[in-house]
């Protein structure tokens, strides 16, 4: 249900940057004022979610610990997975943020016991899924910087000619293209076929997944079988990063359904859960150090409670502490 | 026995037995909330609100169709969620970054013992998320559910009371998402929401309001203290022939100790208090018990931050007034995630007291420089490294043990090593469960967070299934007899759990196990353990 | 042709197909769990579920019998005595493998006129559900005496303080 609303918002998006862009010649809303204004959003929307989530501070010091305390000098301990300072904690964050670390932990547990053969399970699967999505949506975006900047930075096109290493076809395939492509496609599969994962879903955990899967193939169709006029997009790309935006003629109408689809998940992005992005960073579970007995931490809206005093614990049995020989304060 | 010459033809029997079993494929908002007998704890009696100042006090059952919560009860639940987004960064966070990935769902050991998919971690918390967006977030309240968001009403208050009663927080799930969500931080929200309500189960909200007004959970005036602890002497100089005579409440003493009630009360939790008083008699240590900080752990924790607090408040109370030095903690679990990570915040600074040192070996516990709170198990690691016990570990060949790590004190504190290494040194055979049931993946024994009553054994029963599962088999395989643990609950409870799934093994904390091994000056040679059994090699003398 | 034969050979697809049709009295985002999960430790429902079928087929086949009641049966039994099933419910899976069979072997049955072994099995299964009720009763009690045994354990020590209680000394 929630899988096939989101298609058919996704559908209704590309058929109106067609209808836009081929039928109504909108071209100065879908080539300028729509990127300009997703963007806007996107910059602004995550900055606001990022300065409200700061706004919450952290009351408590709560990391989980997932490794062995730095306790007395002999025992080692576990400088990643329980930090003591600030060093094990950016390692243990670098881990979490660039390799998944958590995600990966699920990928020891099915070793059978019986006959000691590995049985490959989805979490395995979920773990190379993201990771290879991640990444390669990384590479994608920083490609995509050649049409942004001129001249092209250095590391752009070193990793543009890694990624195109294989040679194969002209323009040459671009590895990360597809494997983002493939690994949205099974992100998505196991959402829709794994009976557990599709009972927890929601629309909104469909939705991006297929903005996604559209602007691949957008990006797909372009590159290697529609192959709209470069020169002219980047024309185009670099107006808007210049601030000096042209329209030139001659792009074809693929183009638009791309930058169209890209626009929408900027400006859905801090509304979303794809915030997850800029979260992870500040979630108190990962990212304090587990010397909490070594370092005080204050909470800023603490406040003075009821307590039950000695004294008057001292009134309520004096009698009794006497009887059992237990020094008291007031005879 | 006659069997039946001609069976008669029976009717389809999966039907017999998958009727009303199998529910319509529904999305989980329209599967209303059904309180099954055996999984839910009885609602508090009106006297333990009183007696600690909480709202709406009230005789009431969660199976009442009216639960006697005052008219505004839903804006007090918005009111006090709102506030509580803007109180705690955490609990915010994890309102919003959820990504509903699926990696946490078989990790939590309700789950898997009784796939009641409500008690997958990501769906328990977006029991909440989804009344969260729809009242504080745009999209939620834009689209209803379509954005996942629903209505606050009475069943979905019925349906967090019955689910966030069944989490332990024992931070499993935390272990294993990519983002850190910890289903306990949610969980705690969810029960300070009910307690603004009057809203707590019998077993936590009493408890909390003995520990409140006599000191500890089970509500042992001072003279009940002192008599139990004679008790466990009487039997420490039948075993030993050594009087042990130590302190309560006596000012000056260098250190204060302060463990969980339950090793004060009940088997067996008394044997490992037998072990600490063994421990410090034969060190010569100078220190004192409290009365009234005579509780380690903390069922406030269970019910509000402010609660736990307002309990919290008495160790460093009764530390200043008695002048020690610093203190040291006994085996608990969820004491060490409230000393370890809060009590220092919320009560501290400490500044009254000094840097915890050993007086045996000079060693600095420098991992608690500001908190100078020791954990017995670094204090007792560190003794043995220095060569200042001499243990005899043939006391324990009877036992073959194993060890469970408790959530609290491995996923919110980390110590791992130094329980294993006082097993290590105190008993001859020790076998590790398997490497996914311990340490941080450690399984919870499903009775947590107040979840230890009577009249929800069979949940109980359910959630302790994967951690029992794991005992059962290194007892098939390295017939082990003995589990130890450091957790006052986890003695009281995985009791229990032994006694339906793996019968055949016991429950101690390991000062126990160090108490039998523990050769003191001038005992006489031991006949039996600390239980009163008889020792490996002395059966034939004791009859 | 023995119907024992026939069992021993198919016996894989009448376990899958009996396992199969025991995990669906769980609820179905259960059941894919249960089945899919192959780690004894993550999913010891599951595990328990198939590891004690396979046995207690094997014993039915056993023609003799022992008399005593499968540690395998209690096994199971034990975890759906603390599910959320009625007592029917809870031991009514034994059952299923008479479908189970019945189904399977169809063809067979008739070809070869296995009807009285087919009878004798049956018969064996129902004793099977008969000491299924014995294990049941006897987790059930011993969850009640649980339930019990919390409540004395808080308070023998208090009776055995204020002397209304004392433990016989030997000497």
């Amino acid at each position: 249900m929630g899988a096939l609303l989101s298609f058919f918002v996704v559908i209704v998006l590309v058929l109106l940057a067609l209808a836009g862009v081929k039928g109504a010649g909108l071209y100065v809303l879908f080539g300028t004022i729509i990127p300009y204004a997703a963007f806007a959003t996107f910059i602004l929307g995550v900055i606001l979610r990022v300065i409200k989530w700061s706004r919450s501070p952290v009351p408590f010091h709560i990391p989980t610990t997932c490794g062995q305390e730095k306790s007395l000098p002999w025992i080692k301990y576990s400088k990643l997975e329980s930090p003591a300072g600030t060093m094990g904690v950016i390692g243990r964050m670098a881990l979490e943020v660039l390799l998944f670390r958590s995600l990966f932990r699920n990928l020891k547990s099915e070793q059978r016991d019986d006959g000691a053969k590995l049985v490959y399970g989805s979490n395995k699967w979920l773990w190379l899924g993201g990771i290879a999505f991640h990444w390669s949506m990384l590479i994608v975006i920083i490609r995509h910087l050649r049409f942004f900047t001129h001249p092209v930075p250095f590391f752009v096109n070193i990793i543009d000619s890694l990624d195109g290493f294989l040679q194969i076809g002209a323009p040459h395939l671009m590895i990360t293209g597809v494997v983002l492509l493939l690994a949205v496609t099974y992100l998505f599969l196991r959402r829709a076929f794994i009976p557990q994962v599709r009972y927890i879903s929601l629309p909104a955990d469909y939705l991006p997944l297929f903005l996604i899967m559209g602007i691949a193939t957008s990006g797909i169709l372009m590159r290697y079988f529609l192959k709209v006029d470069i020169i002219h997009v980047k024309e185009l790309t670099l107006g808007l990063a210049t601030l000096n935006p042209k329209i030139p003629a001659g792009i074809g109408v693929i183009f638009y359904i791309h930058l169209f689809l890209i626009s929408t998940l900027f400006a859905y992005f801090p509304f979303s859960k794809l915030m997850h992005m800029g979260g992870v960073f500040l979630s108190p579970t990962r990212n304090l150090a587990n010397n909490s007995r070594m370092k005080r931490h204050v909470n800023p809206w603490n406040y003075p409670v009821k307590v039950h005093t000695y004294e008057e614990y001292e009134d309520q049995f004096r009698e009794k502490m006497k009887d059992a020989g237990i020094p008291v304060e007031k005879e | 026995m006659a069997k039946p010459t001609k069976p008669t033809k029976p009717p389809k029997p999966e039907e017999l037995v998958k009727i009303d079993y199998n529910p319509p494929e529904k999305p989980w908002m329209e599967v209303p909330v059904e309180f099954k007998p055996g999984t839910f704890c009885y609602g508090t009696r009106p006297k333990y609100l009183e007696e600690v100042g909480f709202p709406n006090p009230r005789e009431w059952s969660p199976l009442d169709e009216d639960w006697k919560l005052p008219a505004d009860w839903k804006d007090t639940v918005l009111d006090g969620l709102g506030e509580r987004l803007k109180k705690n960064r955490a609990f915010h966070l994890f309102m919003d970054i959820c990504v509903r990935c699926g990696a946490c769902a078989d990790k939590c050991h309700f789950f898997i013992g009784s796939g009641d998919p409500k008690n997958m971690p990501v769906l328990r918390a977006e029991l909440m998320r989804s009344v969260y967006r729809k009242y504080f977030s745009t999209g939620g309240k834009l689209f209803g559910s379509l954005a996942g968001a629903r209505e606050l009403t009475f069943d979905v208050f019925k349906e967090w009371w019955y689910y966030f009663y069944q989490c332990t927080e024992c931070r499993r799930c935390s272990v294993f998402c990519p983002y850190g969500i910890d289903t306990a931080e949610i969980t705690m929200m969810a029960r300070e929401l009910f307690n603004l309500l009057g809203c707590n189960t019998d077993w936590i909200a009493g408890p909390v309001a003995n520990c409140y007004r006599k000191g500890n959970h089970l509500g042992l005036e001072p003279h009940t203290i002192t008599s139990n602890i004679e008790f466990m002497l009487d039997d420490i100089e039948e075993i030993t022939g050594i009087k042990i005579e130590p302190t309560f409440n006596r000012k000056g003493a260098e250190i204060l100790f302060v463990t969980p009630s339950g090793d004060l009360f009940g088997d067996p939790g008394t044997y490992t208090c037998m072990g600490y008083l063994m421990l410090f008699h034969e060190l010569g240590l100078d220190y004192t018990w409290s009365t009234y900080a005579s509780e380690g752990g903390n069922f406030g924790f269970f019910t509000s931050m402010e609660m736990a607090k307002r309990l919290n408040y008495k160790i460093y109370a009764e530390a200043k007034r008695l002048g020690v030095k610093w203190i040291l903690g006994g085996e608990c679990g969820h004491m060490w995630r409230v000393v370890h990570q809060y009590m220092d915040t919320w009560n501290g600074p400490a500044d009254f007291l000094e840097e915890p040192v050993s007086p045996i070996t000079g060693t600095k516990f420098e991992n608690a420089k500001t908190t100078k709170m020791v954990h017995i198990a670094e204090f007792t690691a560190d003794l043995i490294k220095h060569g200042k016990l001499k243990l005899d570990p043939s006391r324990n060949d009877h036992l073959k043990v194993t060890y469970h790590d408790s959530c609290n004190t491995s996923r919110g504190m980390g110590i791992l090593e130094e329980p294993r290494y006082i097993i290590n040194n105190s008993c001859n055979h020790f076998h590790e469960m398997p490497e996914d049931t311990i340490r941080e993946k450690t399984f919870c024994c499903g009775s947590g967070t107040g979840l230890n009553a009577g009249e929800n054994m069979e949940l109980r029963m359910r959630g302790g299934l994967p951690r029992a599962n794991a005992v059962k088999h290194v007892r098939d395989k390295h017939g082990v007899n003995m589990l130890a643990n450091i957790c006052a609950i986890d003695r009281a409870t995985l009791s229990a759990l032994m006694q339906y799934w793996v019968p055949d093994v016991e429950v101690s904390g390991i000062h126990e196990l160090l108490g039998n091994a523990l050769v003191m000056k001038g005992e006489k040679e031991r006949e039996t353990d600390l239980r009163l059994e008889p020792l490996p090699g002395k059966e034939e003398e004791d009859v | 042709m023995e119907l024992k034969s026939l069992l021993t050979e198919k016996r894989a697809a009448i376990l899958r197909k009996w396992f199969d049709l025991i995990v669906d009295t769980y609820p179905s985002d259960t059941s894919s769990f249960l089945k899919k999960q192959k780690n004894q430790f993550a999913n010891p429902v599951g595990h328990t579920i198939s590891e004690g079928i396979e046995e207690l087929f094997d014993e039915l086949l056993e023609e003799a019998g022992s008399g005593k009641v499968s540690p395998f049966l209690d096994n199971i039994i034990r975890v759906r005595a603390i599910q959320d099933f009625t007592p029917s419910e809870a031991i009514g899976f034994i059952f299923l493998l008479k479908n189970v069979i019945r189904e399977s072997l169809q063809r067979e049955i008739r070809e070869y006129q296995m009807y009285d072994d087919l009878l004798r099995l049956e018969s064996r299964i129902d004793d099977l559900v008969r000491s299924s009720f014995d294990v049941y009763m006897k987790c059930r009690e011993q969850v009640y005496d649980l339930k019990a045994s919390e409540v004395k354990k808080m308070t023998f020590r208090l009776l055995q303080r204020a002397n209304l209680v004392k433990e016989i000394q030997e000497d």
